[in-house]
């Protein structure tokens, strides 16, 4: 017996530390704190306030800076305790101050505090430091102090707030122990459903039935193996609170549910508890129900509210379930305010006109990446807010109960069979946070920020960057709810080498189709598409069917879509042009039947509006214009001036023949830029020509190959031709096998036809539109090839003689191919997460990306 | 799509002529003494950036013509001191910005012109000194002539200058299209007797001062080459300060201004937009800048005791009247949103009630501005511990602008397109929610007595709308209504019988009703929440 109390004793001392806390040691000094931690924690774990003295003033020992090191400390502690890492503090914290602030610092990062204290005798720690060089001259008194500190708090540790203590008595305990990390309760990341998280259900014991009958459960059990989770308020108000617990109840101790608390719930086990609680709202309907159950259910009622865990996170961290809402520093951790933020959710301190606390709208703040699913704040219907939705569709007030199947996302909901409690006011219209079209936050874009995509992982945005944009997004831009996309920039194909291309005239060319066709086959790409570029202004164009569906799906109140340039600025300055254009492509669209085709009530759709005249008004005018008037203006006068001289018999060596060449070139830059512009009258004269349909309901088209792409948008010109608006122009184009020379060839030509013909050029396209290459790199989208005479707006008048195209071919492509490659995924993860319904500060942060990379330098002649 | 631009190219028509009369005892060809080139001869010089041509298509006794014509290598222009930009790309919108201007037309003329007839210029005739003392009949020709300002303010040049004509006809722009309206180029004739060490010396400052290219390259000691060259003639001129001031502002450009902007310049290029498009928020308001010549927005004080009371810009006024607002509101702490280049800040930091001050705007060029003028990095401590510049928008909700006493918003709702004008409303009162804004704007109705202000204009370029006092009370009451304000609409500067004032001013108090449920919402929390969220925590504990 002796011999087993001792072995008991010997026995390894197990400690429990939870995966996420602040660990606290508490010994005195030499008590064998820094082996302890070393041995049972990580090195970067730890924080010693040793270490932290030795940064601030050179000198482990030195303890006038024990405030500046502990400073430090704290600081330390805070960053990772705010990231979410486990931290040991390796100090004496002998002094119950010193320990308040540590447990203030854990509560202030919404982490349990733990205590192990390491209580050795003072020869122990006498014999310790004695070995210590450093401590060699400690006075014995020292360690007798802080052996005094120790043993006056050992005993209040608990009452200051350490949810686990741990005391460790002598060396061999101190030895043997070992230390084991437990998971939180609200951790179940390793859970992946697939769940059916349930509303607020208030006693609505036939609903609930109902909903589950719908949802496919038969007597609490999914045949498919899926799991329910209730989101709190089973309780109160409603005709039957007991059966809906015992339903609940069964499921979650058979496993085919979880449950987190509602405010209800915790008014209730208060109450069971012996708790003086008032039987208000709804309370005294489940006291009486309950007076009507055994004894032994009402225990059980008790014990299952007493378990119940404020909130779960779930699905590997996408999915939180709370009852009244979660901010994601909430997430996981665990503390008296997260609990309450759980349970009760955020209110601002006032009340409205029906007494009620008026709640803050959390979800409009919120940022973050896991789904937060729950109920309390009764709404007609429910919406997705960043991320959000709220459950409690008010079943008890008459409305539904409703759940979401995840992941699918789906709603799945039963109407009440009668108002079973009046509300004191009528529901809200929206959930918290969803009135005034769900304001985006300065947070959402501003600074340097990282945006993930799917198709090219990070991408970062700097700061200046993001400060041009943000000036131009609010300033000229249109509702960015209306501005899902910009477009990409692009790149240019490889610059020309050769000085004779094409079969044509003897001619040097900077640009020329061979090098985009040997591109994309050595990138693996068999066919393309050569598209006509037409020469005018980027526009995007979103499509309502009606004001109705722009109001339903983009929450604007009043234009039926938008029309806007590259850099998000409305295309018209008048609304009524822009809703003229809608409408014109509205009649194209619905004659075409493309509104049944992809089951939508809206598309957005990339293009160019032309004339150029039309909208670049500033650098035509500024620029290009006046090259030519100026050219105009000298060449005449300094011809003569030439003339003359030579017919003085001045030899002027050549210049009177430069001179006319200047002019020739002049006279074709004048003519080079006057092809793109054109007078219009109202819309009289503006074209609008599509080239890809992005994004319908539910569905980014951005990776439909381009030949299903032009068949659509044919459809929608032919129908626009029948209407006979003049609107819509089609897009020329050729496909091209890359390894076939013919083919080659007749991609040539037809782009050498194109641009004698005065046109721009060509975009070169893969004709499978998304792909990665040989290397799994993401494709160039497409590369443009310019026209010789077209190019002449950009390089100037004078690009083709060959001394200048020799010094033009140096160009550097390398980072405007990477500016075009980022543009473009940000694109498309703003099509996907359009596609998805995301909340818009996450479509927006896309889109403001692409803004703000178009702000970096690149050669803008690319 | 084009971004980017030709702008150097702008630069291969750089052409002057300069012409003379003679008699067989004063022979026209006389000139090539003074010039210090022979007029029988082409030569050329060469230069930093191309070459300079001098030839005389005419040279008889009655008549003598020189040619001064630049052949300028504008791709060598463009690729010279580009810097390589990351990824080892040149960055483009650096060399056509930065690189690109200092070359502008009427800077290489002027520096041609004084390193060709150097000493010409300096009124030296080293052959025939006498030469350089006589007035010519001189006839001198520059068919494209950047003028900004246009013929207008070529006359107001030119007038004062001895010259018997001056003759300046705007070059259109594209003949094709009338519709678009003249270049910034006039072909320039001048005719008279002046001397020519005058006349090029006045060409010499007046063409960059014409030109007024924004990121324009001078020298440090441009300040002593403009004393040199304005030497007997400038400090009369009634257009002094004009010249001075543009000839010499180029100077902090290239440095302070231009690459604080160039992302903008980019964005402004990727819709095919000029810069000065995008930059005109910065200009002064018109109101601001008249406002002391125009029907005068008198103080209330100053009638009748003044003989001649000096008017009060009204600018002044509007601040006057805002800091009057937040000083009867109490406000200590004080958001200036929309606070342009920092006129108000500066006014609430000379006032120790205002506490912490905080300027917002959208344009980080106006907070650069506004920074250096009120020298924020020279202040004391204790002075800049009060005041901070932020970059903010209003479209977007910012939780840094929660928990002020007041915010202003002083002539900035104007500036916001009309649908973007909700999201102002909801991040002001809704989100940042300050007990007490101060919204100022214009009364359209007000224009009328605008002289300078065509008829249906707008008082500034980039105001989207101008409210009647009608439209203004309208949506204070329905903003103040929505979002739980008592709001008063004040006139500032004088109230016109018939058109009201120039300015009105919205005076929105948080709703007291709202402040006294504050103190009652407390108590009924409890009761409405079922119960008190005091519970002890029982994370741990649960299984």
């Amino acid at each position: 017996m002796n011999d087993d109390r001792k072995n008991d004793d010997r026995k390894q001392r197990v400690l429990p530390v939870t995966d996420l806390s602040l660990v606290v040691l508490v010994g005195a000094t030499g008590s064998g704190k820094s082996t302890f931690a070393r041995k049972h924690f990580k090195p970067t774990e730890v924080i010693s306030s040793d270490y932290c003295r030795g940064l601030v003033a050179d000198d482990e020992n030195d303890q006038s800076a024990s405030k500046d090191a502990f400073d430090v400390l704290h600081y330390i502690a805070g960053k990772r305790l705010a990231a979410g890492r486990l931290t040991v503090v390796d100090a004496t914290n002998v002094q119950s101050e010193a320990r308040r602030q540590l447990i203030r610092l854990a509560r202030e990062h919404d982490v349990l505090p733990i205590a192990i204290v390491l209580d050795m005798p003072e020869e122990v720690c006498a014999a310790r430091n004695a070995q210590r060089p450093d401590r060699q001259d400690m006075p014995r008194h020292v360690i007798q102090r802080h052996r005094r500190e120790l043993r006056r708090s050992l005993r209040g540790l608990e009452r200051e707030g350490f949810r686990k203590v741990h005391v460790l008595r002598g060396v061999e305990e101190a030895e043997t122990a070992e230390v084991v990390l437990e998971k939180r309760f609200n951790d179940l990341r390793h859970l992946t459903g697939p769940f059916d998280i349930v509303g607020d259900v208030h006693g609505c014991s036939s609903e609930l039935e109902a909903l589950l009958a719908k949802l496919g459960y038969r007597d609490g059990v999914h045949p498919e193996g899926r799991t329910a989770v209730f989101v709190g308020d089973l309780v109160d108000r409603g005709p039957d609170s007991p059966g809906v617990l015992r339903r609940v109840m069964g499921m979650v101790k058979t496993g085919n549910a979880l449950c987190v608390p509602g405010n209800h719930e915790n008014k209730l086990g208060r109450y069971l508890n012996g708790r003086n609680v008032q039987h208000t709202h709804g309370l005294a309907e489940t006291v009486e129900q309950l007076g009507r159950e055994d004894e032994e259910f009402v225990a059980e009622v008790r014990a299952f509210i007493d378990g119940l865990v404020s909130h779960y996170v779930l699905d590997g961290g996408k999915l939180v379930v709370c009852h009244a809402g979660l901010p994601e520093r909430y997430h996981g951790r665990t503390s008296g305010r997260v609990r309450s933020h759980a349970l009760y959710g955020d209110t601002t301190g006032e009340t409205d006109e029906f007494g009620l606390p008026v709640r803050y709208p959390w979800a409009e703040d919120y940022r973050g990446k896991a789904v937060v699913v729950y109920g309390h704040t009764p709404v007609p219907d429910t919406s997705w807010i960043n991320n959000t939705i709220c459950l409690d569709t008010g079943a008890v007030f008459g409305g539904k109960m409703t759940a979401l199947r995840w992941p699918e996302r789906e709603l799945v909901d039963v109407p009440a069979e009668q108002v079973w409690y009046e509300p004191v006011k009528p529901l809200a219209g929206q959930a918290p946070g969803g009135h005034e079209g769900r304001p985006l936050d300065l947070a959402d874009v501003h600074g340097r920020r990282v945006v993930e995509t799917r198709h090219l992982g990070a991408v970062s945005v700097r700061e200046e960057n993001a400060a041009a944009a943000l000036e131009v997004m609010s300033r000229f831009a249109v509702d960015p709810r209306l501005m899902p996309y910009l477009p990409p920039t692009m790149a240019p194909t490889a610059t020309s080498k050769e000085g004779t291309r094409g079969g044509a005239a003897d001619l040097p060319y900077l640009e020329h189709p061979a090098e985009a066709f040997a591109q994309y086959r050595a990138d693996g790409v068999e066919r393309v598409v050569c598209e006509e570029k037409h020469m005018g202004s980027r526009a995007v164009v979103l499509l309502c069917k009606d004001a109705d569906a722009a109001r339903e799906r983009f929450g604007v109140d009043g234009p039926t879509g938008s029309v806007y340039t590259r850099t998000g600025r409305p295309f018209f300055d008048d609304p009524a042009v822009t809703e003229e254009v809608l409408r014109r492509l509205r009649t194209a669209v619905t004659d075409a039947g493309l509104w049944e085709e992809f089951a939508t009530d809206w598309l957005l759709l990339d293009g160019e509006l032309l004339p150029w005249s039309l909208k670049a008004t500033g650098l035509l005018r500024q620029q290009y214009a006046a090259v030519g008037a100026a050219s105009r203006s000298v060449f005449p006068g300094a011809l003569d001036a030439l003339r003359a001289a030579e017919d003085r018999g001045i030899d002027t060596g050549g210049l009177l023949e430069r001179q006319r060449e200047r002019a020739a070139d002049a006279a074709a830059f004048t003519d080079a830029y006057r092809r793109y512009c054109w007078s219009t009258d109202g819309l009289d004269g503006v074209r609008f020509a599509p080239f890809q349909l992005l994004a319908v309901e539910g569905r980014s088209l951005a990776a439909v190959p381009h030949d299903t792409q032009l068949a659509w948008l044919d459809r929608l010109v032919e129908a626009d031709e029948r209407a006979g608006t003049g609107l819509l122009r089609r897009t020329g184009r050729i496909v091209v096998d890359t390894a076939d020379a013919d083919s080659v060839r007749a991609g040539t030509d037809w782009w050498l036809e194109l641009t004698a013909a005065g046109g721009e050029g060509m975009v070169v396209k893969p004709l499978h539109a998304y792909g990665t290459d040989r290397g799994g790199r993401l494709l160039q989208p497409g590369v443009k090839v310019r026209g010789r005479e077209y190019l002449r707006i950009i390089y100037g008048p004078e690009y083709t003689r060959p001394e200048n195209l020799e010094r033009l071919r140096v160009r550097h492509l390398g980072h405007k191919r990477s500016l075009a490659l980022r543009e473009y995924a940000l694109g498309l993860e703003a099509l996907d997460r359009l596609a998805a319904g995301e909340p818009l500060w996450r479509v927006h942060e896309a889109v403001f990306a692409v803004l703000a990379l178009e702000s970096e330098p690149v050669d803008p002649r690319l | 799509m084009v971004a980017g631009g030709p702008g150097a190219h702008i630069l291969g028509h750089v052409f002057l002529t300069i012409s003379t009369t003679g008699t067989p005892d004063r022979p026209a060809t006389d000139l090539g003494f003074l010039l210090h080139k022979h007029p029988g001869k082409a030569q050329s010089f060469s230069t930093s950036h191309g070459t300079a041509h001098v030839l005389y298509p005419e040279a008889t006794e009655q008549r003598c013509t020189a040619a001064l014509l630049l052949e300028v290598d504008p791709v060598g222009l463009v690729r010279r001191g580009q810097g390589k930009g990351r990824g080892g790309a040149p960055d483009g919108a650096l060399a056509q910005y930065v690189n690109d201007r200092p070359y502008a037309a009427s800077s290489l003329l002027a520096v041609a012109l004084s390193s060709v007839f150097r000493s010409a210029l300096q009124g030296r005739c080293a052959a025939r000194p006498e030469l350089a003392e006589r007035p010519l009949p001189l006839r001198i020709e520059i068919p494209a002539l950047p003028a900004r300002g246009g013929a207008e303010l070529v006359h107001r040049l030119f007038g004062p200058l001895g010259w018997a004509s001056v003759e300046a006809v705007p070059v259109p722009l594209d003949e094709q299209f009338p519709e678009w309206g003249d270049s910034r180029y006039v072909h320039l004739v001048l005719e008279g007797e002046l001397l020519l060490a005058d006349a090029l010396r006045q060409l010499y400052v007046l063409l960059p001062v014409l030109d007024d290219a924004k990121h324009y390259w001078v020298a440090p000691d441009e300040v002593d080459k403009l004393l040199r060259a304005g030497d007997g003639w400038l400090a009369a001129h009634p257009e002094h300060r004009t010249i001075t001031e543009r000839y010499l502002a180029r100077r902090r450009s290239l440095t302070e201004d231009a690459f604080g902007r160039l992302e903008l310049v980019r964005l402004a290029e990727a819709d095919g937009r000029d810069l000065e498009e995008l930059d005109k928020e910065l200009d002064e308001e018109l109101d601001d800048a008249v406002a002391g010549e125009e029907p005068t927005p008198s103080t209330e004080a100053g009638a009748g005791a003044d003989p001649a009371p000096r008017p009060v810009p009204l600018a002044v006024l509007r601040r006057e009247a805002i800091l009057g607002a937040l000083r009867a509101a109490g406000a200590q702490r004080v958001l200036d949103l929309g606070c342009g280049q920092g006129q108000l800040v500066q006014a609430l930091l000379k006032d120790v009630s205002f506490t912490e001050i905080v300027g917002v705007d959208v344009s980080v060029r106006a907070l650069t501005v506004a920074a250096r003028r009120m020298r924020l990095e020279r202040m004391g401590e204790r002075q800049s511990s009060r005041v901070r510049l932020v970059q903010g928008s209003l479209t977007y909700t910012d939780k840094r602008l929660a928990g002020y006493d007041a915010a202003v918003l002083s002539e900035v709702i104007e500036h916001l397109d009309l649908p973007r004008l909700p999201a102002l409303e909801y991040a002001v009162f809704g989100a940042a929610r300050p007990r007490t804004v101060l919204v100022t704007t214009p009364n359209v109705e007000y224009n009328v007595r605008w002289e300078t202000l065509p008829a249906g204009h707008v008082r500034h370029g980039d105001h989207r709308f101008e409210w009647t006092r009608e439209e203004f009370r309208t949506w204070a009451t329905e903003v103040a209504g929505r979002y739980g304000y008592d709001v008063r609409v004040e006139p500032v500067g004088d109230d016109d019988p018939e058109v009201g004032p120039p300015t009105q001013l919205a005076v929105f108090q948080l709703a007291t009703t709202e402040t006294a449920a504050t103190a009652a919402a407390e108590t009924a929390t409890a009761a409405t929440n079922g119960t008190t969220a005091t519970d002890s925590p029982k994370e741990g504990d649960a299984a």
